[in-house]
């Protein structure tokens, strides 16, 4: 009776199962797979390309920084360890190509000034209403953790860049809407914003979308994880420690454990002294007991 | 406990014991007796108190940098991230601590479920458990806010919400949690309080948990009581101390594998764009470890009702002791149990894959199905199997060989019995 209970539900779980895993596979939404690159920051030791992310600084002030705000990037960052190291000099003329408003002054006026290293990256409109009104009421978002705030990451950022196309005939568009392959809804409010040899990159790299896309979105990255790189160092440095430590600490406890075990023989290998036991028993099974010596 | 009295070896330690007996808990607690068939299940204790403390430690250096206000929290966020001294790592261990909490709470639950650790005369360690349980939930969920992302401010305008389900005073409640008449910054401001808060009464709650395990002392894999001071225990120290370090070393070395190389796979991307009252996010989700509590809520077509078996998901706990009327402790004994533990477990992951799609269609019926197994499991299996499940012979002590090998016990008490008035001399 419990056998047949238990066979019964065996079958029950085993029904359960093939009839749940095949739903949860096969209902998963087929997205738009998005590009993908080998990206030189991916990995345990990925670190970033200097002049991919100098070239994509370049993108970004020629190209994205009229609509686009990175509030939360210093120019001092800018040449900063695991940035786009520029020198400082460069750095300092970056920010100073820019104005900044500070103030009061001791007169109580707000006065404008060059921008200094330790300045924010001046926005492009003061505010969010403003940087919307001014973009056809769509605000441009701020690009600090961009590539941290989209599913996919960088290769959702690159693939969106590539991902203008015309819209299928049917798919119906309003005037300035623009149809993108990977944006949720196909319908984006930002135009292609890259085009071949849209900009003249100082170092001579030949200006293709692709190139520009593949440099603005390391920017992108960096700029939202500018200690991305000490991080790997560090996370590298850490785990072959710890897997020392480990290694040191688990023989330690073996050796720690034998001495329990070595007082307390009889517990000593169970499995084997059971076996010994029964090998005995059977062996002796139906014997003389006088013979057991 | 320990039966003999620890008496300290300097006239000074004997002052101070006798005044204050520091120096007498500090040896109980190195001599607990364990029972040394424990397994690497069992040292999720101590990984728990370790995340515990780290949580503490790197949320007292986040609060020193961190602003509670609508307009600055976000940003203060992205300062710590960027200006503070290794202020990345320090939130990013932090963040990622909040989840391995978690899997560890889990699996210490689980195993608490499979052995039957709740079971007399150890259900007062399990309901205080299940009370740090509640606490971290509250916890995790107030620090998730803190950020001012979009599924911080969108998670906590749902989950205070839930409040307005009760009737006639639920929206009263809501408007009182809320300091206001939407989640705005007196919401935030609480919300930090009581994260700072709440920790620290788990701290408290921790040290009851461990004093009443202290009592009865450890359940072990077999689940029946082990002869303490005998050779089935040893010492806490120094054996579980090596054990527990091996493991919590395991268990760190996965914890910073997240930390460096993948620190933001287990949160949302929508928690780094900050807060906009105006624009709802595509899907709200609660954190991975909140997911399954989240199907349940939505499996329900009311929403009073989700509140309710909501809440009730987690309080059936409370109740296990009493539901599970089995005499016999652990699931190795317990063939059937053990099958239904294994389906339980497969329904709490599927609830918690559910809880992260959208409420419709199959999801909505899947939910719906987990979440009926799940109080079926609790409120009508459990007392039945106590009943009626014919549970595998229970060993002697937990080092007995019947274990290993089914039917050997038959043979040595036959042979025993063969000898009985023998010269037990010539037996060796």
């Amino acid at each position: 009776m419990l056998d047949h209970l238990n066979n019964l539900i065996n079958k029950i779980i085993v029904v359960i199962f093939i009839s749940i895993i095949p739903f949860s596979v096969f209902s998963e939404e087929k997205n738009n797979e998005l590009l993908e690159i080998n990206w030189s920051f991916n990995g345990i030791f990925g670190v970033f390309e200097r002049s991919s992310l100098q070239r994509g600084y370049q993108v970004y002030q020629e190209v994205c920084s009229g609509c686009h705000s990175i509030q939360h990037l210093n120019y001092r960052n800018l040449y900063e360890e695991g940035g786009p190291m520029f020198s400082k000099e460069e750095a300092k003329a970056i920010a100073a190509q820019f104005e900044v408003i500070d103030g009061p002054n001791s007169d109580g006026e707000m006065f404008t000034r060059p921008g200094k290293l330790s300045d924010k990256f001046v926005k492009p409109y003061p505010n969010i209403e403003a940087s919307t009104a001014a973009n056809g009421g769509a605000y441009p978002p701020d690009m600090s953790v961009l590539a941290k705030a989209r599913a996919g990451g960088a290769n959702y950022l690159y693939s969106l860049l590539l991902g203008y196309e015309e819209a299928p005939s049917g798919f119906e568009l309003d005037d300035d809407v623009y149809y993108n392959r990977y944006m949720p809804g196909n319908k984006i409010k930002m135009s292609s914003p890259l085009s071949d040899g849209l900009i003249e990159y100082s170092d001579g790299t030949e200006s293709t979308t692709e190139q520009m896309a593949k440099d603005i979105t390391a920017f992108l990255v960096w700029a939202s994880e500018p200690h991305l790189e000490s991080q790997h160092k560090m996370g590298f440095k850490t785990i072959i420690y710890l897997i020392i430590l480990l290694t040191l600490v688990y023989f330690s406890k073996q050796k720690v454990w034998s001495r329990f075990n070595s007082k307390n023989k009889l517990e000593e290998d169970d499995e084997d002294t059971f076996d010994k036991v029964e090998e005995v028993v059977t062996k002796y099974e139906g014997e003389d007991p006088k013979s057991f010596k | 406990m320990s039966e003999e009295k620890y008496v300290p070896k300097s006239k000074l330690a004997q002052w101070f014991d006798s005044r204050l007996p520091l120096l007498t808990l500090s040896h109980h607690l190195q001599e607990y007796p364990t029972p040394k068939n424990l397994n690497y299940w069992w040292t999720f204790g101590g990984i728990l108190t370790f995340c515990l403390i780290t949580q503490i430690v790197t949320g007292l250096v986040l609060a020193m940098h961190y602003v509670a206000h609508v307009d600055h929290a976000f940003e203060s966020i992205e300062h710590i991230m960027r200006d503070v001294n290794y202020g990345w790592l320090i939130r990013y261990v932090h963040a990622n601590g909040a989840s391995m909490f978690f899997l560890a709470v889990y699996i210490h639950i689980f195993r608490s479920l499979f052995y039957g650790s709740y079971k007399a005369p150890r259900e007062l360690i399990w309901i205080i458990g299940l009370l740090i349980y509640v606490l971290m939930m509250a916890t995790a969920f107030m620090g998730y806010v803190l950020p001012w992302g979009q599924m911080s401010f969108w998670g906590a305008t749902v989950i205070t919400n839930l409040f307005s389900a009760i009737p006639f005073i639920g929206e009263s409640i809501t408007t009182w949690l809320w300091g206001g008449f939407s989640v705005d910054n007196p919401t935030l401001n609480r919300f930090y309080s009581l994260h700072y808060l709440l920790p620290f009464l788990t701290v408290g709650l921790v040290i009851l948990h461990i004093w009443s395990l202290h009592i009865p002392g450890n359940n072990n894999p077999i689940g029946i009581d082990v002869k303490k001071n005998s050779n089935e225990t040893m010492p806490f120290h120094p054996y579980m101390v090596m054990k527990d370090l091996t493991a919590l070393l395991v268990f760190i070395i996965i914890f910073l594998w997240f930390v460096f190389f993948a620190p933001n796979v287990l949160g949302h991307p929508d928690n780094y764009i900050e807060a906009n009252p105006l624009v709802t996010p595509a899907h709200i989700v609660p954190e991975w470890y909140l997911l399954p509590f989240y199907a349940i809520l939505r499996a329900i077509p009311s929403k009073l009702g989700g509140v309710i078996f909501m809440f009730a998901a987690i309080l059936i706990l409370i109740l296990l002791p009493w539901l599970d009327t089995s005499k016999v402790r652990s699931a190795v004994f317990r063939p059937i149990y053990k099958k239904f533990f294994w389906v339980l477990l497969f329904m709490v992951i599927l609830l918690g894959y559910l809880g992260a799609k959208p409420p419709e269609g199959i999801y909505l019926i899947l939910s719906r199905i987990a979440t009926a197994y799940y109080f079926i499991h609790f409120l009508i299996l459990l007392p039945l199997l106590g009943r009626y499940e014919k549970t595998d012979p229970l060993p002697q002590s937990i080092s007995d060989p019947v274990l290993d090998k089914p039917g050997l016990l038959d043979k040595v008490k036959k042979a025993a019995s063969k000898y009985e008035g023998e010269n037990v001399g010539s037996f060796k």
